[in-house]
């Protein structure tokens, strides 16, 4: 099956890197501070923005007095819905909203009505941030404030059934024969009921925006983004500019999560503020603030009923999900994709229920979707082993679904199988005591809990160029963002390979509008098309040199047959007779040539099975890809240790085995699964935004109160990966690992805490309040 | 944050002085509570005197027990020798709290004023009480599930967050303080937090200008033998949702002295003397633990989001009563 790998796959686990644990090649510039994020480049003429945001979640402004700010030393200006210039579009309408890419249907301060608390109101601008921030104080607000709804749990909430959620990319009502029926005639019928507080992403680094216009209808604009191309896009539609005179730039992020993944407020804002005043403007939200720009993840409330044989097999599951939104929107994660698709199961159906709150959109967090609807379904299949008498995992293959059940299509590949087995030698999982409850270590409850992963493989796209200097070095270019992971490596890795250097001798470049176009880093995406495209772009190269070669009578080659010629470490030579070729270094100085470019697209469903070369396999197999349901898979085991007295849960012991295509590299790789494992970690065990029922704003932003996972809270954690050839997704058979690091793990923690207790906490974040009175059973 | 001046001053009168002359001045000295809460606009101070050059150092054994400095740092407090063997509890609640970087910063005197963490006194868009008398107290019916059960009242249920102040608290310290006049008074720690009552804004007996000097604690068998217990919603760096500081002179098991306060469920630093009562001349047993823990909660009065402390704290308690007396 794997013959037909392209030749770089052949070759590169001998001498190549790809795969291999390859330092950061960024790491030293950041541990130096020499790597600039979007707040830290120093402009002749720079400016501080400072937001001043709304004390109150409903109503309207009625007087903003700057009298006071005005007067104080280096305020330059300050901007209200009053005096900043009108935009070409917003995203106030449908239309405007869709056409921008926008995530929220609303932008602050284009009119006097507030609707939620910390929306802006106003923008200081002055030539301090200290300054700036001061005023911003003095800045008087009158507002007419009138009740707000606080939360879809509030009796006043108007709640109603979305046709279309997720801004449209997800149905608000699904179903899959006749679950209610198959629900009735089930032998075994368990239902629970699963909530999910407010989480925040809370990257280290905060929004951030630097905008300078370069002229009277040129922009260029460092932005703290996951994707250049998004926020180019989106501004540009804004400004009613043309997209090209638009720049965007992020060298480098500080994290992202997916709050930032669309363009946000704050961002035109300082833009438009950039433009009024004729200089350039630099705004950094606040940790308070970043609780009330960049979205968050909804709080949520599932219901999952399940029908099933005695022998655990399922036939029916119903889900019910109500959540918060915003006034405008019907965004809320998509829980049931996840749940429709884990196991087989001949029926299912899904429905959603919005409640309005005066709260701002909530936006995808990491695994959105996935991380709580594997919450429900990961515990509830916990919930019927226990109640059948059987092993967790057992119960987990005896519904293995070995193809999609939610479009019946086959896998482009699963290696769920060999994740349990693996993670539950690695865990130990054998000797587990099938009882709840019995297991102490003097005064603590020991418990073990696992839970599948998934995520899917998104449809995406993108282009990079290389460009390989005759001298043995090359730079090749992607508009593609690094989050912290570890992109600007893993494509070193690749362009190395691809083109037969060492990766020293590669200068990989991302986070510029100015390079061929990549998709936003989310949805895991982006390690899988970037890299696809650098490969493809690079064997641009080699096919053009291949042609000089072939008519070049000087060349070993003159004559071979374009099909017979391949690279191998550098060197073109015949597939059949490696002695007959030469370096690309002695052909391009024959040409006189100093440099030669290619380009290449990665695209989704562009795999490599059946093809004569990757180039070729690009469109030849889509269609046989789109057979194919594509996802990677998982499998986490967790040890907790639980104090029923004092109600604390502790993670002990933590595997997590993944089968996610070809690992670029095998360090970041770790590091990504670990930190999105710890993510999931602090969703289940202490993560919550507390909202006031009364005022509809938050009590506890900022990250002395908002707690996410310590050292001391998280242990030694094994991580390990499952050797996948994926032939259908891309070329490079990348699958991507940011999302499905946090898939289950909630739901591993509260299944080794129902282990541990007896007593099944379905209310995310298990904090001791939840646990108190527990007795072990 | 608004503008302010800086005075750094090099002896107490005039340090003293300045704030009791100024409508807005206050002290700085580690700065971790202070400028956290100037930047969010909860203090608004015209003047900041600084006091780390002022002779408030040392930690030595006196007459009336271990005298520490108001500006030693928690760090070395909580690392010193003599703290460590002689009132392991105090150690503790220091070790136990913030961060090492705060720690390395926060002084003794500033711990003991840190100020509530509850949401609606850090938030200048929401009324507050204790920082705007009169406004009103959204605690009450609000998000309340950090908040005290014990010492509240109608106008705020806002906790004293430190820990240092509990383990103190039962270990009997006595503060000495010195005011504008370069007057000295002794004042015992459980006597110097102020109930919230009516006037929840007033949260010590600190006149304006008075400074802490230092804090003593005397020696005792029950000192010697005393632990701190927290718990949090995380391993570390998180204020307590409930936490015991406990000190026991047991023998021939029976207990001769004890000392109880509970911290992160009080609106101060909560002694309890119905505990200790129930505790002296009672053999040291889980029933006698657990008849004390239910009088050191017994006036209670739980909100809503909050109710679990109450069992918490007693847990807590008995917990830490029960380490002392098996470790």
């Amino acid at each position: 099956m794997y013959e037909n790998e392209p030749a770089f796959f052949e070759t590169s686990p001998k001498p190549g890197v790809v795969g291999k644990p390859l330092d950061r090649v960024d790491g030293r510039d950041k541990v130096m501070g020499r790597a600039k994020y979007s707040a830290e480049y120093p402009l002749p003429g720079l400016t501080y923005g400072v937001l001043k945001t709304s004390d109150i979640a409903k109503g309207r402004i009625q007087r903003i007095d700057t009298s006071a700010a005005q007067k104080e030393p280096g305020v330059l200006a300050i901007y209200t819905h009053e005096n900043l210039p009108k935009l070409a579009k917003t995203p106030n309408d449908p239309d405007g909203k869709k056409a921008i890419g926008a995530p929220m249907g609303f932008l602050p301060m284009t009119s006097d009505v507030v609707h939620y608390a910390g929306q802006p109101v106003a923008l200081v601008v002055a030539d301090t941030f200290e300054r700036a921030t001061h005023a911003a104080r003095l800045v008087q607000v009158t507002y007419a404030a009138e009740q707000p709804i606080a939360a879809y749990t509030d009796p006043k909430a108007q709640l109603f059934n979305p046709e279309k959620i997720q801004d449209g990319k997800a149905d608000g009502y699904t179903r899959r024969g006749d679950a209610r029926a198959a629900m009735a005639s089930a032998p075994v019928k368990m239902t629970a009921v699963y909530t999910h507080a407010i989480n925040h992403h809370n990257p280290m680094e905060p929004g951030a925006t630097t905008a300078i216009w370069e002229g009277p209808d040129r922009l260029t604009v460092y932005e703290s983004t996951q994707g250049v191309t998004r926020t180019q896009k989106a501004l540009s539609t804004m400004l009613g500019l043309p997209q090209d005179q638009v720049r965007v730039i992020t060298k480098y992020l500080g994290g992202g999560f997916g709050c930032k993944g669309s363009c946000w407020p704050h961002t035109v804002l300082t833009v438009q503020a950039a433009k009024a005043l004729g200089r350039p403007v630099k705004l950094v939200l606040t940790r308070q603030q970043q609780f009330t720009s960049m979205g968050h993840r909804e709080d949520q409330t599932q219901t999952l009923s399940a029908g099933a044989t005695q022998d655990g097999k399922l036939l029916a599951l119903i889900h019910e999900k109500t959540a918060t939104t915003s006034p405008w929107d019907n965004y809320t994660e998509s829980n049931s994709k996840i749940i429709n698709m884990l196991y087989e199961c001949p029926t299912f159906e899904s429905h959603y229920e919005l409640g309005r709150a005066n709260v701002m959109t909530s936006t995808f967090t990491r695994a959105p979707g996935e991380a709580p609807g594997s919450f429900a379904i990961e515990c509830l299949m916990d919930d019927l082993a226990y109640k059948l008498g059987i092993d967790p995992i057992e119960i987990r293959l005896r519904n293995y679904a070995e193809k999609d059940p939610s479009t019946g299509q086959a896998w482009s590949s699963k290696g769920l199988r060999e994740c349990y087995a693996r993670g539950a030698e690695l865990f130990g999982w054998s000797k587990r005591n099938p009882k709840a409850g019995q297991t102490r270590d003097g005064r603590t409850l020991v418990g073990w809990g696992m839970a599948t992963a998934s995520y899917p493989v998104h449809n995406s796209q993108g282009t990079a160029r290389v460009r390989l200097y005759a001298d043995g070095h090359a730079v090749v270019q992607s508009g593609a963002t690094d989050l912290g992971t570890g992109t600007y490596t893993v494509m070193t890795q690749v362009a190395a390979d691809s083109l037969g250097l060492p990766p020293e001798k590669i200068r990989f470049e991302l986070g510029d509008t100015k390079l061929p176009t990549a998709p936003n880093s989310g949805g895991s995406v982006a390690a899988g098309t970037v890299s696809s495209s650098v490969y493809m772009a690079a064997q641009d190269v080699w096919e053009r040199l291949t042609k000089m070669a072939i008519k070049d009578p000087k060349s070993p080659l003159f004559k071979a047959k374009p099909e017979e010629v391949v690279m191998e470490k550098g060197r073109l030579q015949l597939k059949k007779n490696a002695s007959k070729g030469e370096d690309f270094k002695a052909l391009m100085k024959r040409a006189g040539m100093d440099d030669i470019e290619g380009s290449g697209q990665g695209k989704y469903g562009a795999g490599y099975e059946a093809g004569q070369s990757t180039a070729a396999a690009g469109d030849a197999h889509k269609d046989e890809a789109a057979k194919h349901s594509m996802h990677s898979f998982g499998a986490h085991f967790c040890e907790v240790h639980v104090d029923p007295d004092l109600g604390t849960v502790r993670v002990k012991r933590w595997v997590s085995v993944h089968a996610a295509g070809r690992i670029l590299n095998a360090k970041t790789a770790r590091s990504q699964i670990i930190g999105g494992s710890i993510f999931g970690i602090g969703a289940a065990l202490m993560e919550a935004t507390a909202r006031d029922p009364h005022y509809a704003r938050y009590t506890n932003a900022d990250l002395a109160e908002y707690h996410i996972p310590v050292n001391a809270d998280i242990p030694e954690m094994t991580v390990e990966f499952i050797d996948e050839h994926d032939p259908f997704i891309n070329a490079m058979g990348v699958k991507g690992i940011g999302e499905i690091s946090m898939v289950g793990v909630s739901a591993a923690v509260a299944n080794a805490v129902f282990h541990a207790t007896g007593k099944r906490v379905r209310d995310l974040p298990i904090t001791p309040d939840k646990i108190l009175g527990t007795k072990a059973v | 944050m608004n503008n302010f001046t800086y005075l750094q001053a090099t002896q107490a009168k005039e340090a003293t002085a300045a704030v009791r002359d100024s409508k807005d001045a206050a002290f700085i000295a580690g700065g971790t509570t202070l400028l956290d809460l100037m930047k969010l606009n909860v203090e608004n101070h015209g003047q900041l005197v600084d006091i780390n050059m002022l002779a408030f150092k040392g930690i030595e054994q006196t007459s009336d027990g271990l005298r520490i400095g108001a500006l030693e740092r928690m760090s070395d407090v909580g690392e010193n020798p003599l703290v460590l063997q002689n009132y392991p509890a105090v150690s503790q609640s220091l070790l136990l709290a913030a961060s090492p970087q705060l720690r390395n910063m926060a002084s003794i005197g500033g711990n003991l004023l840190q100020r509530t963490r509850c949401g609606y006194f850090r938030d200048t868009a929401f009324p507050c009480n204790k920082r705007q008398p009169g406004s009103g107290c959204p605690a009450q019916d609000g998000e309340n599930r950090g908040l005290a059960i014990l010492g509240t009242s109608k106008s705020c249920i806002a906790t004293f967050p430190g820990d240092l102040a509990v383990a103190l608290v039962a270990l009997d310290a006595v503060l000495l303080l010195e005011n504008a006049k370069g007057k000295q008074r002794r004042v015992p720690l459980v006597d110097f937090h102020l109930l919230p009552g009516t006037t929840p804004q007033k949260e010590t007996v600190l006149e304006p200008g008075e400074l802490i000097v230092s804090v003593t604690i005397p020696a005792a068998a029950h000192a010697r033998k005393s632990t701190y217990l927290k718990v949090r919603d995380r391993t570390s760096y998180a204020y307590a949702l409930a936490s015991a500081a406990v000190g026991l002179d047991v023998q021939s098991g029976t207990i001769r002295s004890a000392r109880v306060a509970l911290g992160g469920v009080g609106t101060k630093p909560w002694r309890s003397l119905a505990a200790e009562k129930i505790l002296t001349g009672a053999p040291a047993t889980e029933a006698t633990f657990r008849a004390a823990a239910a009088a050191a909660v017994r006036d209670a009065q739980p909100r809503e989001q909050n109710r679990f402390k109450v069992e918490l704290a007693q847990n807590t308690l008995v917990r830490a009563l029960t380490e002392l007396t098996t470790a």
